[in-house]
């Protein structure tokens, strides 16, 4: 009832926001049951016209666009969402664990991730794909090492201001462990701020891992991708087929719906804590 | 702290940075699984080979003292040979350099001012229409994947409406108002990229000194807008807006990388990527290397104004 209310209350653009989200992961659900044909089916021409059997035409090698979009959907989400948890659990725990311990463990922490972070991502993600081929397993790890690290430096800030608070020296003088003060003392307090950061990161890494894969070196054919299938039709816009834009626009328009919602919420976390 | 002191100890931070940086990407090759002469060569890796290649990336002498000699070496302009071709990388790399270094100048010259009068503008007018109008397109601009903004463009002005070349090609024999019209399109998609977040971080720290007592106090006295904006707000607002404009210059240098690749211009970037997918090791050491200490170098030019413009930075914490 209060996610309804809330949501209810929600201003207009952060509820096309919350559409454009919808009917995403929609679409990444219910590939198998809306889609008209096979992943890697080949059903018509070569970049043929939009028609009733291919709603959105079809692609460089002939296959329908419409049923790559919705498998794109699929892909290119649950790997952008896999990557997304992995960094935050990594650089959460990592945070916290630096903020609560201090000392050493923190100061090596601190400086791996002030060496990663002086590196520009994409530059960085390159020279790691170079030496070890592209993969899925190792975009997976990359792009998860280079979030990780923004996740810790909020997550270490955000434990440092509430370490400092009352309650947690209170816990900490009544002898509870660690893991329990983390747990129970710190998280929740940490937690809108972490939820916010979330988004933020998913929509990042969906953009990060979109252009990896436009550039060739992300998720690699036959697999449906919407950053490769740009790649794959780009040589259509000379002929004045649309057809790239299309995966383009939907990653486009995934990435502006998820910060639509995120600024709603961070301007409702700012509104909270200024009462 | 003395300003000096400060100075020369971020200098000092960011050598060390740029020292560690080029240690990691030396360490690259050490990495691969296995021998790395293999490893590169993969299916073509005959006996004599594995030999040339071994003698040429030094594999028989010890860690250190190969990376002594790369890096003394790399000082020197001697970038050593691309895998695939066979010829220097320094020559290959100079020319791709300068063609990325024109397109992100040609940006950057076009996108600081613009981003900095619209922040000006969306403060001034701030919950208003034109402020409203300002931060949809540049949350929008924000969102959107440089191909899509590069594709849309193409699609219209070269494809649509035949004004501009959809490939960016250029070579040293055209003359520079040739060059210019080439990169029209390019730098305009970059330009788009990279002006949603100065113009947002602009208006933000302006609209930060606005809502400030004594700007309230200039408004009793009934100073006009603007010269309270221009006389007591720029001056307080510069610190941030030039640390915001040199960090973004910064992300410039790396976004060139997606554009290169959909104009099919010959800059660095365009060839990373193509040396990645052939894992021409020499040439990704050698471009990954510029690329990151030119991002180094603006991140710490961008602290060391900050340092200098801000007296309150020079306060120990």
């Amino acid at each position: 009832m209060v996610v309804i209310d809330l949501i209810k209350k929600a201003p207009l653009s952060a509820k096309i926001g919350m559409v454009i989200i919808l009917i995403n992961i929609l679409a990444a659900l219910l590939v198998p049951v809306i889609a008209p044909y096979e992943e890697a089916a080949k059903v018509g021409d070569v970049w043929a016209d939009a028609s009733m059997a291919n709603p959105m035409g079809t692609d460089q090698l002939g296959r329908d666009m419409f049923t790559r979009m919705l498998y794109g959907a699929r892909n290119t989400i649950s790997i952008a969402f896999t990557i997304t948890c992995i960094a935050f659990f990594v650089g959460a725990v990592l945070g916290l664990t630096a903020a609560t311990v201090g000392g050493m463990v923190d100061m090596l922490l601190s400086r791996f991730v002030d060496i990663i972070m002086a590196f520009p991502p994409l530059i960085l993600a390159l020279m790691v794909l170079s030496i070890f081929g592209t993969s899925v397993p190792v975009l997976i790890f990359v792009i998860a090492l280079l979030d990780s690290t923004k996740v810790y430096r909020l997550a270490r800030a955000l434990a440092m201001d509430i370490r400092a608070m009352e309650f947690v020296e209170v816990a900490r003088l009544r002898g509870e462990g660690l893991v329990w003060i983390i747990r129970h003392e710190i998280l929740p307090n940490a937690t809108p701020a972490l939820i916010a950061e979330f988004g933020l990161r998913f929509s990042f890494i969906f953009l990060f891992i979109s252009a990896l894969s436009f550039l060739g070196l992300g998720i690699q054919p036959p697999t449906a991708d919407w950053g490769s299938m740009v790649r794959e039709n780009a040589g259509a816009i000379a002929f004045g087929i649309p057809i790239p834009l299309y995966p383009a626009g939907a990653i486009a328009l995934l990435t502006v719906g998820i910060n639509l919602v995120v600024d709603w919420f961070l301007h409702r976390s700012a509104q909270i804590r200024a009462h | 702290m003395s300003l000096k002191g400060l100075i020369i100890k971020r200098l000092a931070a960011g050598l060390v940075t740029i020292f560690l940086v080029s240690v990691l990407i030396f360490l690259s090759i050490e990495a691969l699984p296995g021998d790395p002469a293999t490893a590169i060569l993969g299916q073509q890796a005959t006996p004599e080979n594995l030999k040339a290649l071994r003698a040429e990336l030094k594999l028989d002498l010890p860690p250190h003292v190969r990376y002594a000699s790369w890096l003394a070496a790399f000082v020197q302009g001697d970038l050593g040979k691309s895998l695939s071709n066979k010829r220097p990388v320094a020559e290959v790399i100079g020319w791709r350099f300068s063609n990325t270094l024109f397109l992100a100048v040609a940006a950057a010259l076009v996108s600081v001012p613009l981003a900095i009068i619209f922040g000006m503008v969306a403060a001034l007018f701030r919950e208003r229409w034109p402020d409203r109008v300002l931060s949809m397109a540049s949350l929008s601009a924000i969102s959107f994947p440089e191909f899509f903004v590069g594709y849309i463009l193409i699609y219209i002005f070269s494809v649509k409406l035949g004004w501009l070349p959809s490939v960016a090609t250029i070579n040293a024999s055209m003359a520079f108002t040739e060059k210019l019209h080439v990169i029209i399109l390019p730098c305009f998609t970059l330009l788009l990229v990279v002006m949603a977040h100065m113009m947002r971080m602009t208006r933000a720290s302006i609209i930060g000194v606005l809502t400030s007592p004594y700007i309230e106090m200039a408004k009793l006295k009934g100073v006009a807008e603007w010269p309270i904006i221009i006389r007591h707000a720029i001056p307080n607002v510069l610190s941030p807006i030039i640390n915001v404009v040199v960090m973004d210059l910064a992300w410039l240098i790396v976004g060139v990388v997606v554009v290169e690749v959909v104009f099919v211009y010959p800059g660095l970037g365009q060839l990373l990527v193509d040396s990645v997918a052939k894992r021409d090791l020499p040439v990704v050491q050698a471009s990954g290397l510029i690329f990151a200490a030119t991002y180094i170098l603006l991140n710490l030019t961008a602290d060391i104004l900050a340092i200098v413009t801000n007296p309150k930075l020079r306060v120990p914490k």
